[in-house]
């Protein structure tokens, strides 16, 4: 039976966007490419139009591409009515409207959030003020560092040794400045690939001249008397001069002014569920308001159920595709987000990639290639099958590791590869500091190879 | 041996439209009829195994006697040269082709490709000058045109030789033996065997013992040409004599009858579709598209022989033996209705244009964006020089590989070429 309502909302509806940025500008484009017809109001809180930030800490930070020509490619016109440097301030969810901080109400017949997260600031808010004090997560923070690092800093410092902090390490490097990196884990990346992958992108690091201190805490950041930050101290006692500090702490979800609005909404993000659809604070699934890019947590099938966030440029595309989908679609014509999660990153001329979910992986197994010569794919096992994947120039192999994920294929990968080396012979523990350990479950497998027919096939515990 | 299907893929007879054996092929996506080699014919399966690592290139890794009837006889070039990257696995082709790449493409050269426009563009226009020059009629009557030898057989030629450095004086003696060893690539049932293989050995070692001088030369002085860099290149990033010289064979031999059928094959369907003909004149642009929907619908490359699995592995139900032969039929893929709309239809206009024509994976053509770049040029020109061009004989005369897929002549009429 064809639903009015549905050809009501798709023909004149009213559907508005928070968050004007990848998530955002994909699934506006969606709802468009479907035929959406209605209106659509795009709000943002950033002054720009959408942008992309990945080039911020690669290109941007090299000087090869400037902070204000990182526009996202547009994929057609949206005809929005854009509403930006005004964020949203608070949610009304029985009245169907969206409050901006300016006072103007916004109505809407379907809300999606995809307001992403922030930069974590550094926790003193007096030594975060410091000038040479940067985060790294918009347009105007890039514009800054990059300005700062064109002016040669004698030593630039970079706080956390994640993802973001080691591509600014890096683009310091290939710029012949002086960096030093403190983590307080034992290397780099370890929380997102394990120790064993964070052994080799410390060697990585240090081979590349970087000063990488580990195993350590900045305690504290010292301005001079202009309000310059000129050292920092650190847990070991030291003191080290530097004139650019980089925060890269990770992020925080921008969830603040949806609280009490009684949506599901917290620090981890908002649930949803896999359709895309926010839960409730009491969990109940809205029809009305849905979910999508960094700041969404969603149950996947294939990680035992488990709600994941994922802060993947790809999760952000694919999760508004669905989003869109579903929002102008029948119930049964709705579709589950079940991306298998990726991820890329580019650091000291290396291409690192993942699939799936290496953090879950208790063991890694070198299947291809050699971590001395940092090319390599490196698996993750958990109980017994492939979980996630990791390369270091050698994405190429990628494509099929997904597809052993997706197909929850058996760990140790029991055959032998092309470019299997002694190091490969056997699987070694991953080294993640805090494995999450998820319960024992049912197995789910995935196939398929367009959205639209992507299947789920269900085996019930082994 | 009687193989049914392949016997008949195999048969010169089905040269010209081998296509329905390709969709009757893809009713079984893994086929193996009990001896032969176990083929894959549909695209999903074909695009998997390409980036399958349980699968190798490297015919060391085939079961003696694994029954293939395109198995190479020993034609004695292992006995001289080692393989090519494109018949090895990681590390070593993974380290060869870096080094190629090194003075080919970007990173570390950019404008390689872009450099030769200005070749790529005088070549073409002399060709074509000399065809019309050699035709009798000049504007009044009919010219009659073999575009086979006369334009696509020289041209990948010339161009590789301008890649490698190969000075003008030498192209002509480059040409022969490049010629024999196309011809050695296309078995003729009627010539005398023992003859043929001793043409080819010879042209093998007249072609080695020219390249190992041009590189001692190069090596004492260099040129911006693509064996001068890699001769200069030392350290770990740098190859053997023996790995160069097999190496510049490879280019030769990958890039030179695989663009011949490219451009044969695009000239005959524009022929046969002379609304995109016309439409290329006018739309210079269009090249680009068309050139990928070209390497779809008659891709020059319509099956890779070369793929052996290391371990038993399962496709769709099939089990492949570890050591067995495998075909993967990239022209049957590229026409799977679960991939393509409308498999059948010419379409330069196609969006949905992710082909196998290249191949994918760590040995996706190397030489890509020159082999694009040359068939957009060609094509151009052609179409707006010839004018109207028409084919006459259609289906044109195949040569017998079938592998490499192409027409041995097309002969156009055409009423004159433009200037
Ligand atoms: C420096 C950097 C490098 C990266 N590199 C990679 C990489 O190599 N690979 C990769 O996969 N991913 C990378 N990412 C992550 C990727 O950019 C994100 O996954 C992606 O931007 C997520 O898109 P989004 O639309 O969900 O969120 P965001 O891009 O965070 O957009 C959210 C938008 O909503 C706005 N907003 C927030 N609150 C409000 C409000 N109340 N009202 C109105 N607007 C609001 C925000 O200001 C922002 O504009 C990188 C990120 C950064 C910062
Ligand atoms: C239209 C023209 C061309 C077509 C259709 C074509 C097609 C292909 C295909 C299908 C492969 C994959 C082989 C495999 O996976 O086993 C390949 C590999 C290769 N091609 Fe081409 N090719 C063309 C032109 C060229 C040119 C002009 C060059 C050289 C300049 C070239 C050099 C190579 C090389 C060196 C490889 C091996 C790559 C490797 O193993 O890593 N090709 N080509």
């Amino acid at each position: 039976m064809p639903d009015t309502a549905l050809d009501a909302l798709r023909s004149s509806g009213r559907i508005v966007v928070v968050g004007a940025s990848l998530a955002g500008l994909r699934a506006a484009e969606t709802l468009r490419e479907k035929g959406f017809k209605g209106s659509l109001t795009m709000i943002g809180d950033e002054p720009y139009e959408p942008y992309d930030r990945p080039p911020l800490s690669k290109q941007v930070l090299l000087g090869k591409a400037s902070a204000a020509g990182t526009a996202l490619p547009r994929r057609r016109a949206i005809d929005a009515q854009w509403r930006l440097g005004v964020p949203a301030s608070g949610l009304d969810m029985a009245g169907r409207r969206v409050k901006l901080a300016d006072g103007d109400e916004v109505p809407y017949d379907r809300l999606l959030i995809a307001t992403g997260v922030r930069a974590r600031p550094w926790p003193n808010e007096a030594e975060a003020e410091l000038d040479g004090v940067f985060v790294l997560r918009t347009r105007d923070d890039g514009a800054a560092l990059a300005r700062r690092m064109d002016a040669g800093p004698r030593r630039v410092l970079v706080i956390g040794a994640g993802f973001t902090g080691s591509e600014i390490a890096s683009a310091c490097r290939e710029r012949g400045l002086e960096v030093t990196v403190a983590e307080r884990a034992d290397a780099p990346l370890v929380g997102a690939l394990g120790g064993v992958i964070g052994a080799v992108a410390a060697e990585l690091q240090r081979e590349n001249g970087v000063d990488l201190r580990t195993g350590i805490m900045v305690t504290g950041l010292e301005g001079d008397s202009t309000g310059r930050v000129r050292a920092a101290h650190f847990s070991d006692g030291t003191t080290l001069e530097c004139e650019v500090v980089v925060v890269s702490l990770g992020a925080q979800r921008n969830t603040e002014w949806l609280l009490g609005s009684g949506l599901g909404a917290g620090p981890r993000g908002i649930a949803c569920d896999a359709g895309c659809r926010a839960f409730d604070i009491t969990g109940i699934v809205t029809d009305d308001i849905y979910v999508a890019g960094d700041v969404a947590r969603s149950p996947h099938p294939l990680f035992g159920y488990q709600f994941l966030s994922l802060e993947h440029w790809g999760n952000a595309v694919a999760q508004a595709e669905t989003a869109a989908h579903n929002m102008l679609s029948e119930s049964t014509d709705r579709r589950p987000h079940i991306w298998t999660p990726a991820f890329w990153s580019t650091q000291f001329g290396v291409n690192i990639k993942s699939v799936g979910v290496p953090s879950m992986g208790t063991e890694i197994m070198i299947t291809q290639g050699s971590t001395a010569e940092r090319r390599f794919t490196g698996v993750y096992g958990y109980q017994g099958r492939i979980i996630g994947a990791v390369t270091f120039d050698n994405a190429r192999w990628l494509e099929f590791y997904r597809h052993q994920i997706e197909s929850t294929a058996p760990f140790p990968p029991p055959y032998p590869t092309v470019d299997r080396r002694a190091e490969g012979s056997r699987p070694v523990p991953a080294d993640f500091p805090d494995p999450s350990v998820p319960t024992h479950g049912p197995t789910v497998t995935l196939s398929g190879y367009s959205p639209a027919d992507r299947r789920l096939t269900f085996t019930p515990a082994r | 041996m009687k193989q049914g299907i392949l016997t008949d893929i195999l048969d010169h007879s089905h040269r010209a439209d081998p296509y329905p054996l390709y969709a009757e092929l893809r009713k079984t996506p893994v086929y193996h009829d009990g001896e032969g080699p176990y083929v894959v014919s549909t695209y999903h399966e074909i695009m998997a195994l390409l980036h399958d690592p349980r699968l190798s290139s490297d015919q060391r890794n085939r079961t003696a006697g694994a029954a293939d009837p395109l198995a190479e006889e020993d034609t004695g070039d292992s006995a001289t040269l080692p393989p090519g990257f494109l018949k090895l696995d990681p590390p070593e082709h993974d380290r060869l082709r870096r080094i190629t790449n090194r003075p080919f493409g970007p990173p570390h050269s950019p404008h390689r490709i872009e450099s030769m426009r200005g070749d790529l563009d005088e070549t073409v226009k002399n060709l074509i000058d000399d065809i019309a020059a050699g035709t009798s009629g000049n504007g009044e009557g009919t010219e009659r045109i073999d575009l086979v030898d006369q334009f696509s057989y020289p041209f990948p030629v010339t161009m590789i030789c301008r890649l490698l450095g190969v000075p003008r004086e030498d192209e002509a003696r480059f040409h022969v033996w490049a010629d024999t060893l196309a011809a050695s690539l296309d078995p003729d049932p009627t010539a005398d065997q023992a003859e043929r293989a001793k043409v080819t050995q010879d042209a093998r070692m007249e072609l080695g013992m020219y390249l190992a001088g041009l590189i001692e030369d190069r090596r004492k002085n260099p040129r911006d040409d693509m064996l001068s860099h890699l001769a200069a290149a030392t350290g770990e990033e740098s190859m053997s004599t023996m790995e160069l010289l097999s190496t510049a064979a490879l280019l030769l031999i990958a890039g030179h009858e695989t663009t011949v059928n490219l451009i044969t094959n695009g000239m005959l369907t524009l022929l046969r579709h002379p609304d995109v003909l016309q439409r290329l004149r006018s739309e210079p642009g269009l090249a680009v598209p068309l050139v990928e929907e070209l390497l779809r619908y008659e891709p020059p490359v319509q099956l890779l022989p070369q793929r052996t699995p290391l371990v038993d592995i399962e496709i769709r139900g099939v089990t492949v033996p570890k050591g067995a032969a495998m075909w993967l039929v990239l022209a049957a893929g590229n026409r799977d209705p679960q991939r393509f709309e409308n498999p059948d239809r010419f379409d330069p206009d196609r969006k949905d244009i992710q082909h196998l024509g290249l191949g994918s994976g760590i040995h996706s053509c190397f030489g890509a964006p020159l082999a694009r770049l040359e068939a957009q040029k060609a094509l151009s020109e052609l179409a707006r020089r010839l004018e109207n061009p028409r084919l006459l004989e259609d289906p044109p005369p195949y040569r017998q590989n079938a592998v490499l897929r192409g027409p041995r002549h097309l002969m156009i009429a055409c009423d004159g070429i433009r200037p």
